[in-house]
């Protein structure tokens, strides 16, 4: 059995695995960009760096706005669209195949159209609102406008999976809920929610992974000004690691990001968990 | 009546889902005269097509695509050729060291690129396969991998195994059993497989920053970001119809495939 089943996972382990132990373990290192630096055994110190660096915390936090408020209203708005589209409507089919196309759209795509919508003179939004707003460069509109192209570009997911949940919940709850003289109200909060609620844990965990790990629609849009108003922590880490060359110090960004992520789920399945029971 | 509600709340999706795509569309069908007008209008005053055609005439937007075609084929075969076997395997065997590459499978979609990106880029350099499109394919395969093992491994299980063990017992050997009665049957997953590598390679924009740095060597989505030059407003048009042509192969593909992917990201989110 493991005779045959090795080869077979070898190239898994050179490709997939290796990298990404190699990477945890840099975190630990002074790695450098410079062809002549040499590596050498850093212990905690890029931790202990991070903690002192308040553009760490200034991305952490802007990481933290965007992907729960991304998470959160991407939650709303797609269970919104899910419900409608599990309703016999007409243009159903049309709101569905919309729904679906930010999905297929290159990352980069999705990014530069928005900068169209947003552009101060040639873009729709000032002239629809009435505005004189560069969006994208102001202090306090940047970020609220990136964050509603992240929930756009993240409706496909979200909705297919609540709606295949909505396809499952037995129609006989609702035949007797509406025996029982349940409103639609009353339905939808003690039958709809309760008997979606894994699939609703398993979606928002997801996409909160998900968007805390985004870059390149906000590189795009933003490159994370003005001002690191939208520099999520991986664009951080790419500026670390890409542009000033800290291998090492960018590695412990990750493993850091990893850890709170982690952690942030652990607390939010284990709540989720104990509500259930 | 009581569909109103309904409606009034579906319209407010479709403009909000359509009003970018629509814009999008708008922008790269306006005149540059018209973009330099201050008061930008839905839709174009004189519709022109003269955006495609310039999009088609820059050197640079044809050869990345180009570019971006080779390393696409190339990543989707290499990710199908190493997963097939390992899905195979993961599919067939029950064990401790099935449960761990599965549960690799979930955990690797936790792990921030930057992880993965700087030793891929050091491993890259010490090989000198920065710069290089076969550099670009080699990380593409690594971060395909994992979520084509998984679609593959439950293309694999949906095939019943007593089919595989009724050819052997009727005396074909293993091999002959799994390329006459499981691969045929396996082929639609694998296409499917072929064709989600493919999507995400020739979308993928952040792996391609890292590893191209020569703008003769460049794909597609990084031509694309580095096309509005300081001509600004100008260069709009032709930026919005190139937008539109490089969206359109990965919108057809997934067209094809959208069915399967969904019930893969279900199965996923499930299980996760």
């Amino acid at each position: 059995m493991w005779v045959l089943l090795l080869p077979a996972l070898v190239p898994v382990l050179i490709f997939s695995v290796g990298p990404l132990l190699y990477g945890i373990s840099l975190a630990f290192t002074d790695a450098e960009s410079g062809r002549n630096h040499v590596t050498s055994f850093a212990g905690l110190d890029n931790f202990a760096a991070l903690l002192g660096d308040d553009d760490f915390w200034q991305s952490m936090q802007v990481g933290m706005i965007w992907a729960v408020s991304v998470t959160a209203l991407q939650f709303l708005a797609s269970l919104g669209l899910a419900l409608l589209l599990n309703e016999r409507l007409a243009l159903r089919g049309v709101a569905r195949v919309l729904a679906m196309v930010p999905w297929a759209m290159p990352p980069v795509v999705i990014g530069l159209m928005w900068r169209l919508v947003y552009h101060p003179d040639a873009g729709i939004v000032n002239s629809t609102l009435g505005t004189d707003i560069n969006w994208l460069a102001d202090f306090t509109w940047a970020l609220p406008a990136v964050i509603v192209m992240g929930v756009w570009s993240g409706m496909p997911q979200t909705t297919v999976v609540l709606l295949a949940g909505l396809q499952t919940v037995p129609r006989e709850l609702y035949e007797a809920g509406a025996m029982d003289g349940a409103g639609t109200w009353r339905r939808f909060w003690n039958i709809t929610l309760p008997q979606l609620r894994p699939v609703i844990v398993a979606i928002t965990s997801l996409d909160f992974v998900w968007n805390f790990n985004q870059f390149s629609l906000v590189y795009v849009l933003t490159q994370g000004g003005p001002g690191g108003r939208t520099r999520l922590p991986m664009l951080f880490a790419y500026e670390e690691a890409f542009r000033y060359g800290f291998f090492g110090y960018a590695a412990a960004l990750g493993v850091a990001i990893v850890v709170v992520v982690l952690a942030l789920l652990g607390v939010y399945l284990w709540r989720q968990l104990r509500e259930a029971s | 009546m009581r569909r109103i509600p309904q409606y009034a709340a579906l319209l407010v999706y479709l403009v909000f889902l359509g009003f970018p795509l629509v814009w999008l569309l708008s922008t790269a069908l306006k005149t540059p005269q018209e973009m330099a007008s201050l008061d930008p209008a839905w839709i174009p005053r004189e519709p022109t097509l003269a955006n495609f055609a310039a999009a088609f005439g820059e050197q640079d937007l044809v050869g990345a695509g180009l570019r971006s075609l080779v390393v696409a084929l190339a990543s989707a075969f290499l990710t199908v050729a190493v997963a097939l076997p390992a899905a195979y395997a993961l599919a067939r065997y029950q064990g401790v060291l099935k449960r761990i590459a599965l549960g690799w499978v979930l955990v690797s979609q936790v792990f921030p690129f930057i992880l993965i990106i700087i030793p891929l880029f050091m491993v890259m350099r010490e090989l000198d396969l920065v710069n290089t499109l076969a550099g670009l394919v080699a990380v593409h395969v690594t971060f395909t991998l994992p979520f084509a093992l998984w679609m593959l491994q439950g293309y694999v299980r949906s095939v019943p195994r007593e089919l595989e063990e009724a050819a052997s017992v009727d005396g074909a050997g293993r091999m002959r059993a799994i390329v006459s009665v499981v691969a045929p049957l396996l082929a639609p997953g694998v296409v499917a497989t072929l064709l989600f590598s493919f999507i995400s390679s020739w979308n993928e924009f952040l792996f391609a920053l890292v590893v191209l740095k020569d703008p003769d060597v460049m794909t597609l989505p990084l031509t694309l970001v580095r096309f509005t030059g300081p001509e600004g407003v100008a260069r709009l048009g032709p930026l919005a119809a190139a937008s539109l042509m490089a969206t359109i192969p990965s919108l057809i593909f997934f067209a094809i495939i959208q069915r399967r992917l969904r019930s893969g990201l279900m199965a996923g989110a499930v299980k996760g």
